[in-house]
C-alpha cells in the first residue's frame, strides 16, 4: 500500500471574512494576478471578483494557451453510466430526491452489462458510475461487484456516489476504481443544512472529508465540484480553491479534477437561488484555469451544445458526451423518464465527436490503462 | 550515427506522439522532424481494435519507444512494461515513474528498482530521470541503455534550466545521453547539442506549436546545428580583448620606479 497523511481536518475559511476580501479587489489586483506566473489563492480571488470581468477575453485568451501546453490540443471524451436512482437523501434540487414519487430502479448485473455494451458499441473507455446515496441496496459490496464485472471490459471507471470510508475506498481501488468524485455541492455550511435536509448527505464534515479518504486509500483521481447556483459562486468556487490545495499537499499522488455543473430544471421545479449567467461560467472556468494549469476541468451534458462549443477551448478537458442520466437509459430501458437532471445537449455522440474534431482536438477515449493499476 | 543498444540512428531527435491536434498532423509532424524514435504512451493505447496512432506509426517505420507513463510504483512500471512489449512487440522502453501528477516529476527510488529488474527481464532501458549525476551513474550500473535527464518539468518549456548538472552527466556517462523534458525553443534544442548531449525529446513544443510540421522542422535543423557545432569545435567564451587598459596603461610608458 503507498504510505500517505490521513488527517482530513480542513474547513474552508470563513465565508464574510473572504466575502469581503473578495468584493474589495480591484482592477490593478486583477492586472498584478494576470502577470503573475503562478497563482495564489489570493489572486483567484482576484479572478472570480467582479473587478475581473472587463478582463474576460484576457483570461480566456490565457486559460487557452496554459491548456494547450499542458494538455494539448485534446479532449478526453467519457459516459456517465446511471447504476441507481434509489436515494435516501432529501435534495431540494435533485430529482432523486427520496420524496419525489418516481420509480426507483437499480441496475441488476445483466442490466449493466447491457448498459455498458452500448456505451462500449459507442467507443467509450472511460465510464463514470453514477448514483443516488442508498447504501443499503447500492453500497461498497455492490459498487465492488460492479468494478468486478466491467473491470475487464473498460480501461477506466470512475465512481460518483455516497461518501465512503477509507477503508471502502481501499477496497474498491484494489477492484480496479480509478477515480472518485464528491462534490461538496457548496461550502457555506448554513446553505449546505437548508438543501440537504434528511440522510447521510445532511451531515457536511462527513463529505467534505471523503476526498482525503479516498485520497488516502490510493484513488488515483479525485472530482471536486460546487454545484453552481445553490450559494454565491465566487466565493464558494473560492471554497474549493482552498479545499483543492490542502489536498494537493496531502494526496500529492493523485490527480484531481473540477466540474462545472449549473443548476438545471430537474424535478420538483427546484430554482437557482444564485443563478450563473453564460459569461458568470466562463470567468469561472477561465479563473481555474489559471489558478491551476494542471487541474482537469470537466464539463457535462447539462449545458446546451452551442455554449459548450464555445467553452470548449477555453481551459476544459473533458466532456461527457450522449449522456443519459438515468439508470438503464442507454440500452435496458431508453424510453422511460427517471432522470437525476434533464440535459441540454441531446446532441449523438457522433455529433459531438465531429464538432470536437471541428474544433481542432482530438478526441480521446482511452487515458489509462488497467495494467498500470497494481491491486494489493 | 548515434547508438543506442546496439542499434544507429541518423536523428538525434526523439518525439513523442502526445498532444496533437490529430494522427494526420502528427504523422507529418514526425516526418518534419527527421526522426526515428518516438515514444507513445501505453495508457493511450487502444488494446483491443485497431490504434489510430499505433499502427499508422509502425506503418511508417518508425521505432517504437513505449512509456510506461501514468506508473506511480516501480511495480506498477514493471508490470506495465511487460504488457506493453506483448502488445507492441518491442523490448525497447522509456521508464517513466512519476507518483506526482501535478509537475510529472520521476521518483528516482522507483525508478532505479523498476530499472534493475527490467534489465534482468530483458528490456532495452531509458529511463526518464532528474538531472542528477550520481542517479544517472546507477542507472548505467544497472544496465539501462540511455539516460534521459529533463531538462525542466514536462511541458514546461522552460529550457535548460538543469544546466549545470547535466553537464557533470554528459561529462561523466558513458551511455547516451538523451535530454528530455522541458524544451520549448529549437535554440534550446541546439544549446543541449553544443552542451554535449547525445540527442534530444521534444514533444509539447511541437505538438502544441500553431504550426506542427513547421516547428518539427525548426528543431530538426537546430539538433543538427547543435550536433554540428559540437563536432566542430565551439569556441570557449574566452576574456574580451580590451581595446585600451586604462588601468594598466602606465606600465607601458616606461620609467620603471625600481629600475635604474
Amino acid at each position: 500500500m503507498i504510505p500517505m497523511q490521513a488527517d482530513h481536518d480542513f474547513q474552508p475559511p470563513d465565508w464574510q471574512t473572504s466575502g469581503l476580501s473578495l468584493y474589495a479587489k480591484t482592477a490593478a489586483d486583477v492586472e498584478r494576478a494576470l502577470a503573475r506566473p503562478q497563482r495564489t489563492t489570493d489572486d483567484l480571488m482576484a479572478l472570480l471578483s467582479p473587478a475581473a470581468r472587463p478582463y474576460l477575453e484576457t483570461m480566456a485568451q490565457l486559460s487557452h494557451q496554459l491548456t494547450v501546453q499542458r494538455f494539448g490540443r485534446v479532449q478526453q471524451l467519457f459516459a456517465p453510466l446511471y447504476v441507481s436512482n434509489a436515494c435516501a437523501n432529501e435534495c431540494d434540487y435533485c430529482g432523486f430526491s427520496m420524496s419525489n414519487r418516481v420509480r426507483r430502479k437499480v441496475l441488476t448485473a445483466a442490466e449493466l452489462a447491457m448498459e455498458v455494451a452500448y456505451l462500449k458499441r459507442q467507443g467509450f473507455e472511460h465510464v463514470l458510475l453514477v448514483a443516488g446515496e442508498a447504501p443499503r441496496v447500492a453500497g461498497v459490496d455492490y459498487f465492488e461487484r460492479a468494478l468486478q464485472q466491467l473491470g475487464p471490459e473498460v480501461a477506466q471507471i470512475s465512481l460518483e456516489v455516497q461518501p465512503m470510508s477509507t477503508e471502502d475506498y481501499r477496497r474498491l481501488h484494489r477492484a480496479g476504481l480509478h477515480a472518485v468524485l464528491v462534490y461538496q455541492e457548496t461550502y457555506h455550511r448554513p446553505t449546505y443544512h437548508q438543501y440537504h435536509t434528511r440522510g447521510n448527505k445532511a451531515d457536511y464534515d462527513h463529505r467534505l472529508a471523503a476526498l482525503g479518504r479516498a485520497g488516502a486509500a490510493g484513488i488515483h483521481r479525485l472530482g471536486m465540484g460546487v454545484l453552481l447556483g445553490l450559494a454565491d459562486w465566487r466565493l464558494d468556487s473560492l471554497m474549493a480553491a482552498h479545499h483543492l490545495r490542502y489536498l494537493e499537499r496531502r494526496c500529492w499522488r493523485s490527480r484531481f479534477s473540477m466540474s462545472f455543473p449549473r443548476l438545471r430544471p430537474a424535478e420538483g421545479g427546484f430554482v437557482a437561488p444564485h443563478p450563473l449567467s453564460d459569461a458568470d461560467l466562463v470567468q469561472l472556468i477561465c479563473a481555474w484555469r489559471l489558478f491551476s494549469p494542471d487541474l482537469e476541468l470537466s464539463l457535462s451534458t447539462r449545458e446546451p451544445a452551442a455554449l459548450r462549443e464555445h467553452l470548449l477551448p477555453l481551459g476544459v478537458t473533458s466532456l461527457s458526451a450522449g449522456s443519459s442520466t438515468r439508470p438503464g437509459g442507454y440500452a435496458v430501458e431508453p424510453d422511460i423518464a427517471l432522470e437525476q437532471f434533464s440535459i441540454d445537449d441531446n446532441r449523438t455522440l457522433k455529433d459531438v465527436v465531429a464538432a470536437v474534431q471541428r474544433l481542432d482536438y482530438q478526441p480521446v477515449w482511452k487515458d489509462w490503462d488497467p495494467q498500470l493499476h497494481v491491486s494489493k | 550515427m548515434l547508438t543506442i543498444a546496439n542499434t544507429s540512428f541518423s536523428s538525434r531527435l526523439l518525439t513523442g506522439t502526445g498532444k496533437f491536434s490529430n494522427a494526420g498532423i502528427m504523422l507529418d509532424a514526425l516526418a518534419s522532424s527527421g526522426t526515428e524514435l518516438v515514444t507513445l504512451a501505453l495508457r493511450r493505447l487502444d488494446r483491443r481494435d485497431r490504434d489510430a496512432i499505433f499502427e499508422p506509426l509502425q506503418a511508417a517505420g518508425y521505432r517504437l519507444l513505449p512509456n510506461t507513463s501514468g506508473a506511480r510504483t516501480a511495480e506498477e512500471a514493471i508490470q506495465a512494461a511487460q504488457l506493453t512489449r506483448e502488445a507492441m512487440g518491442t523490448p525497447w522502453l522509456k521508464l517513466e515513474i512519476h507518483p506526482d501528477p501535478r509537475y510529472l516529476l520521476p521518483d528516482p527510488v522507483e525508478t532505479l528498482k523498476a530499472a534493475e529488474r527490467l534489465v534482468q527481464l530483458g528490456f532495452i532501458v531509458l529511463p526518464y530521470v532528474h538531472a542528477d549525476p550520481v542517479l544517472c551513474k546507477r542507472l548505467e550500473e544497472a544496465g539501462c541503455a540511455a539516460v534521459m535527464p529533463l531538462a525542466a518539468p514536462i511541458g514546461s518549456n522552460q529550457g535548460l534550466v538543469t544546466a549545470p548538472f547535466l553537464d557533470i552527466i554528459i561529462e561523466q556517462s558513458r551511455v547516451p545521453v538523451i535530454v528530455d523534458a522541458g524544451l520549448g525553443a529549437p535554440s534550446q534544442a541546439a544549446e543541449a547539442m553544443e552542451r554535449g548531449a547525445d540527442a534530444v525529446l521534444v514533444n509539447t513544443a511541437i505538438a502544441t506549436a500553431t504550426d506542427p510540421v513547421a516547428m518539427a522542422a525548426a528543431f530538426k535543423a537546430a539538433v543538427d546545428a547543435g550536433y554540428q557545432a559540437r563536432q566542430a569545435g565551439l569556441a570557449t567564451p574566452g576574456l574580451r580583448a580590451a581595446a585600451s587598459s586604462p588601468l594598466t596603461a602606465f606600465l607601458e610608458s616606461g620609467g620603471d620606479t625600481h629600475a635604474g
